[in-house]
């Protein structure tokens, strides 16, 4: 047996463990359900619903419609179906979270572990930057960035990712310091292996479990920012998410004329996709810390 | 020597174990110096990102000769250099003087002053409100841990805690301002007065204004105190000291309240500092829905035109409150807690 299968094997085995400790938090394995379902539709929004439900010029029906059988959920104030849109926006909610918290936790990890690993005057540096971001409001620093760019689904990605890094950072520090202490490390290095090596090699990996869970509660948070930054007419105005799909509702003056129906499912929407994440990222988080007796 | 370090002395020799508290303060006071000039530079130079001239932004639809706008320029200092223009900012900004407002005509400052007070009344109500809910749940919660009251009470704060605050606002505007179905409308829309009351009737008025938006900071805020207070008596409810409490005949309650609760606070003190720090801050939704006249409210106004100065006045604004809290929470834990700071 060649050390390739073994550690193929050890890392199949140890995936394995970690799914049957999942298995037994009830209220992950609701949150992993919901998330497969809410995928699922996303993906296959274009089979759905077809890309034209966005379309303002040759909408189906007429303004602002209650709910009925051709339209479920209604429509908005341009005819379209809000069905169709709230179909087409989990693309956009979806992704900018995905990405955006992708983004945050990949400058979380690297800082960590830069600033774990190299010690001395470096790290003092780096975690001086990371706790006055820790301080700084993050969503006006988002709104802020937000205004400053252009408009576009890029700009909100980066205005998230760049300001809700510095918890990834704080906690794969110590994660990484940790590891560092134990006596392989000091082997690793005794047989020659340089900072790249032990980083990628020995750390990386040690602290991956708590990156994953770390993305997925960042995930929820990423997905509430984006709506926000788009209700605040912030967001990319040539796509429709469902941050936007609440202030076309408020433009439209859904809340004046009491259309419960045009402001609802978009709301429950973001609440469901985040409520998943978070339920999942406690779910993992206390299957690698059992101490947190969370999530069950 | 000044009397107060003089004292400070004193107490260095009596007890012998006070010697770091001083070392500390100063410690903390320069981290709070440092991040307050890192808001001042972030808050400079972001603005200087922005592609286009600032004096034709301001001089929009209104025309202008090109003499004007040289005169403009000269009076903004924008034909400066650089740094010149930011040496010029910092000492500006010490002082209070954070720019005019395009929109308003008037001095940020002035207009943040203006509106401090509302929102320091909505977020503060709020914030001592979802405290104490929080610590209470959260407590409840943590004792009877893995119960059906436990996992209610984490699930109902988890589902609020991911609801967006200003959709819950919109909600509730409808369902119980405007009305639906046979519910009436039983509260303001938005606003903070009716504008005629006075005295006892102007209180009662304001409260009135204030029911919904306060339900809303306290549906979505008070999840992370419930869930920190559970989690540090979690960790807490391991101890040793708690077995000899009970070994000692005490009653479960006050094994709960006297040995417990105290040091699993500490952890959540911080926490609601923290968050008395981002209330300014994370207002601007809450505001905005319910057209409160507060700092929140101004920014969104600020937003949407941009009103680039008002924007980054208060910018600074929520940054500085954030990093007061920060060191308010540094400077008290040590009180608090006697291991910290030594």
């Amino acid at each position: 047996m060649t050390t390739r299968s073994l550690l193929w094997r050890r890392r199949r085995d140890s995936v394995a463990r970690f799914w049957r400790r999942f298995r037994t938090h009830r209220a992950g394995l609701y949150g992993l359900g919901a998330l497969a379902l809410i995928a699922l539709v996303a993906l296959g929004a274009p089979l759905l619903v077809g890309g034209d439900v966005q379309s303002v010029t040759n909408a189906p029906g007429t303004a602002l419609e209650s709910p009925s059988a051709r339209f479920p959920l209604g429509t908005d104030q341009f005819g379209r179906s809000l069905l169709g849109l709230l179909v087409w926006g989990a693309r956009v909610s979806l992704a900018v979270g995905l990405l955006a918290a992708a983004l945050s936790v990949a400058i979380g990890t690297l800082v960590g572990i830069l600033a774990g690993h190299y010690g001395g005057w470096f790290s003092t540096i780096v975690m001086r930057i990371t706790d006055w971001f820790l301080v700084m409001p993050s969503l006006v620093l988002a709104i802020v960035l937000a205004t400053v760019m252009s408009r576009s689904m890029w700009t909100v990605i980066l205005a998230i990712g760049i300001t809700s890094w510095p918890t990834t950072a704080r906690l794969v520090r110590a994660q990484t310091i940790a590891v560092e202490s134990r006596p392989y490390i000091e082997r690793a290095t005794a047989l020659g292996g340089g900072h790249g090596h032990i980083m990628s090699r020995h750390v990386l990996p040690n602290v991956m479990p708590l990156v994953l869970s770390q993305t997925t509660l960042c995930i929820s948070t990423a997905i509430l920012t984006e709506a926000t930054l788009a209700f605040l007419g912030l967001g990319d105005p040539t796509v429709v998410s469902w941050g936007g799909m609440l202030q076309d509702a408020r433009e439209a003056g859904a809340v004046s004329s009491g259309h419960w129906w045009y402001l609802a499912p978009p709301g429950i929407a973001i609440a469901v996709v985040a409520l998943a994440f978070t339920l999942c990222g406690r779910a993992i988080e206390s299957v690698l810390n059992p101490r947190l007796g969370a999530g069950r | 020597m000044t009397t107060a370090s003089a004292s400070a002395g004193a107490v260095v020799e009596r007890s012998g174990t006070a010697t770091a508290y001083p070392r500390y303060l100063a410690g903390k006071l320069g981290g709070a110096a440092v991040s307050l000039f890192a808001v001042l530079v972030t808050s400079f130079f972001l603005f200087r990102i922005i592609p286009g001239d600032p004096v034709k932004a301001m001089t929009q639809g209104v025309p202008t000769s090109a003499e004007q706008l040289a005169t403009l320029r000269r009076q903004f200092g924008l034909d400066l250099p650089l740094w010149q223009q930011f040496t010029d900012y910092c000492a500006k900004a010490l002082t209070g003087d954070l720019g005019m407002s395009y929109q308003f005509r008037a001095p940020v400052g002035e207009l943040v002053a203006q509106k401090l007070p509302a929102t320091l009344l909505l977020t503060g109500v709020a914030v001592v409100i979802y405290s104490a809910l929080g610590l209470w749940l959260g407590t409840r919660s943590a004792w009877r841990h893995g119960g059906l009251g436990d996992r209610l009470n984490t699930g109902i704060a988890l589902t609020l805690w991911s609801v967006p605050s200003f959709w819950l606002g919109l909600l509730l505007i409808i369902v119980f301002s405007v009305g639906i179905g046979p519910v009436p409308g039983m509260f303001p829309t938005g606003g903070m007065e009716s504008g005629d009351e006075t005295g006892l009737a102007y209180v009662i008025d304001v409260a009135h204004h204030m029911v919904l938006p306060v339900l809303t900071l306290v549906a979505v805020g008070y999840a992370q105190t419930l869930l920190v207070m559970r989690a540090s008596l979690l960790d807490e409810m391991g101890g040793d000291y708690l077995t000899t409490a009970r070994a000692k005949g005490l009653r479960d309650d006050l094994v709960r309240r006297r040995h417990a609760v105290p040091n699993a606070l500490l952890p959540t003190i911080t926490m609601i500092f923290i968050n008395l720090g981002h209330v300014a801050a994370g207002s601007i939704l809450v505001e905005t829905v319910f057209s409160w006249p507060g700092l929140g409210g101004l920014f969104y106004q600020a937003l949407s035109v941009p009103d680039l100065p008002l924007v980054q006045g208060l910018f600074v604004v929520f940054a500085g409150a954030m990093i007061l809290m920060n060191l308010l929470a540094d400077l008290l834990y040590p009180l608090l807690d006697p291991r910290v700071g030594r």
